[in-house]
């Protein structure tokens, strides 16, 4: 059932997106006894980033577990925890430590199913906190989320509402395949409408956030929420800017992408992941290799992060990524680029 | 052993390890440990054919090992087992025609042609797979016993690893989180002394790697991984007391395998004569001596189960042969569940 019927019945409430972040593990392990949440520091801290909260008191040390500090480890235990009947859901205290986990995920997690010949499937979630922004430098910031989407076998969200925050969760829970789910940590605390009930976002579909002609700013995460602010300033110059919400880079709606440059002639790419090899590379090139391609007037732009670690002085870590004034000018004059 | 000769009734006493095992049970642990030895031998035999595309890895000499240690399982147990692991799926029942219908790339095997020698899987007969990364199975084994205690099912699972893979980060985090939470996890290293060529002496800074067992407060046992019976008496103990809740034991079985690490290995690290030395300490034949020197089997029985198991061997080859190849359109289509 589309989301959109669900929020007309429901109140009119608002979450942080931590807060529907936990109100989905709640309501996911009050639904299933098979879910459990396990991670470092998940119990009675409530999380780096407090997502898990009062989780521990509600459900028990059996079923939201502080684990050692061994991602590796905990990476196989979501596996083998998976493969046998439960629906482990893991928290990577920082996404940075995914790289300890790399082996299980990529390896064992994405292949299992394929090499089995289809005869066991892993159903498991992880959760990373991810992103810059914090000043905690170049082990603790960074965007890794295209690494996933690299490998068939995964799938791998970023949700930029509380909205979807606890929606796509719950469709992950549900979901018989490893999902990742990369969760900025600049998006904590923002706030929006969450129905109170469960529901379910809808893995693999992008969102039209905002409607537009002029250009179309395709992001994910926390850039689609810089690509809204900066498509309201644009409306200020005039120029219509459609705002596509990637929510999934794998799967990846390309759809939605090549009917809106169909409509806007115009494309740009906005990630926060390292610009080289990274999203707005896939994503330029699907456009180039189909017929959208003959719409454009204008060159895709990309709009990625630098080609550097995240640095710790809070001036080089904005200049390291994409911030919505870049958003703007880029859109402007890829707008005046098509027009000349 | 005497010089005397001695008669029927004087013979002495069989060690508790063997006259704990009956002679249905010991029956099946030879016919096993033959299926097994045939098995790779039938494999290797298929690769010089060109019947074979990959690569493989020999378990011949380590047949005690996997029989050994899974003997004292119930059906509903779970293994994991690694690179090197025919002969834990046989260990637990697989067919072999679909093992080797797996080994040729065939639609009818275990993984559909899809995992080949290093990923067969048997998920619903508790197999939950061999492994192609050192030390793979290891974390897996930990939520494997989270499940198992989640859903108190009273299920063991044991799981398999080398001599190298316990200098992974992996055998570290595995062991310590499998004991601090008590799981029913049976872990077994089958050091075979080499990690490809690697000497584990040169590769460890510890005698045994059943010594590592103190540093996650859990038992270790270092045992002749070349004695069926002693192995399973052991195994016996660290899957019950898996199964009572007291936690998982690390077993060190000392075995050696025959063949090279994989087709590519020209022995340039080992010498004839240790090959040699192993081949004398063949745990088949080591079984069968037991048992004629008991009177347990006679010469005629024991030769009966081999011939059995090879021809067993030959049909599950042959079956192989047969069957259909997958068909390239469905690539794709167990890469994501549905």
């Amino acid at each position: 059932m589309p989301s959109d019927t669900l929020e007309a019945v429901s109140e009119i409430r608002e979450l942080s997106y931590a807060e529907a972040v936990r109100e989905a593990l709640a309501q996911a392990m009050e639904a299933d006894e098979r879910v459990f949440l396990f991670g470092e520091d998940v119990g009675v801290y409530g999380g780096a980033f407090g997502v898990s909260g009062d989780l521990v008191h509600r459900f028990g040390k059996d079923r939201v577990i502080d684990t050692p500090i061994s991602e590796l480890g905990i990476a196989g235990a979501a596996v083998g925890a998976a493969i046998t009947g439960m629906r482990p859901v893991l928290e990577i205290q920082f996404s940075d430590f995914v790289t300890l986990a790399m082996e299980q995920l990529v390896n064992q997690a994405a292949k299992i199913r394929f090499m089995f010949g289809g005869k066991a499937s892993v159903p498991m979630v992880v959760r990373l906190p991810g992103g810059s922004g914090t000043g905690a430098a170049a082990q603790h910031s960074q965007s890794l989320e295209a690494w996933f989407a690299h490998v068939p076998g995964l799938k791998a969200l970023q949700p930029s509402t509380p909205h979807d925050a606890k929606g796509m969760l719950l469709a992950a829970i549900d979901d018989p395949n490893p999902v990742l789910i990369f969760e900025h940590k600049l998006l904590y605390k923002t706030k929006g409408h969450v129905p109170a009930e469960a529901y379910r976002v809808p893995i693999g579909k992008a969102a039209i956030r905002r409607e537009g002609t002029d250009v179309t700013i395709v992001g994910s995460s926390i850039m689609a929420r810089k690509a809204e602010a900066a498509a309201e300033r644009l409306a200020g110059d005039g120029i219509s800017a459609e705002v596509i919400d990637l929510r999934s880079i794998r799967p990846i709606d390309f759809t939605t992408i090549a009917e809106s440059v169909r409509k806007t002639h115009r494309l740009l790419v906005v990630y926060e992941g390292v610009k080289t090899m990274g999203i707005g590379a896939e994503i330029s090139a699907m456009i180039a290799e189909s017929e959208a391609f003959d719409f454009l007037d204008a060159p895709i732009i990309r709009l990625g992060g630098a080609d550097s670690p995240i640095p710790y002085n809070p001036v080089l870590e904005k200049a390291a990524v994409p911030q919505e004034d870049d958003i703007v000018t880029a859109a402007a004059n890829l707008v005046r680029r098509g027009e000349a | 052993m005497s010089a005397e000769p001695m008669s029927a009734d004087q013979k002495p006493n069989q060690r508790p390890e063997l006259a704990a095992l009956d002679d249905a049970t010991v029956a099946q642990a030879l016919t096993r440990m033959h299926l097994i030895r045939k098995f790779e031998e039938a494999a290797e035999a298929s690769y010089m054919r060109g019947l074979i595309h990959g690569t493989m890895h020999l378990s011949i000499g380590q047949e005690a090992s996997a029989v050994g240690t899974t003997l004292p399982l119930e059906a509903h147990d779970y293994i994991l087992s690694t690179h090197r692991g025919h002969g834990h799926c046989i260990a637990r029942g697989a067919e072999p025609k679909l093992m080797f219908a797996e080994f040729f790339g065939k639609e009818t095997g275990y993984c559909k042609g899809r995992g080949g020698s290093m990923h067969i899987a048997d998920v619903e007969g508790g197999n939950l797979g061999a492994n192609g990364i050192v030390g793979g199975g290891l974390p897996i084994a930990v939520g494997v016993g989270m499940s198992i205690k989640a859903q108190k099912n009273g299920r063991v699972c044991m799981v398999f690893f080398g001599d190298g893979a316990s200098n992974e980060g992996a055998f570290h985090e595995a062991l310590n989180m499998a004991s601090i939470w008590k799981l029913p996890v049976v872990f077994v290293c089958e050091n075979n002394k080499y990690g490809m060529s690697m000497d584990i002496g040169r590769a460890m800074a510890v005698a045994n790697v059943a010594d590592r067992a103190a540093a996650y407060g859990m038992p270790g046992h270092c045992l002749d991984g070349n004695d069926l019976a002693g192995v399973a008496a052991v195994a016996k103990l660290a899957i019950a007391r898996a199964r009572s809740g007291e936690g998982p034991s690390l077993i060190e079985c000392k075995t050696y395998r025959w063949r090279g690490h994989s087709k590519s290995d020209r022995n340039l690290y080992r010498s004839k004569e240790e090959i040699e030395e192993w081949r004398n300490q063949d745990p088949i034949r080591r079984l069968e001596d037991e048992l004629k020197a008991h009177d347990r089997f006679d010469a005629a029985t024991l030769m009966k189960l081999e011939e059995d198991a090879q021809r067993d061997i030959d049909a599950a080859v042959e079956f192989a042969r047969a069957c259909p190849d997958p068909d390239p359109k469905d690539l794709t289509r167990d890469v994501y569940a549905l």
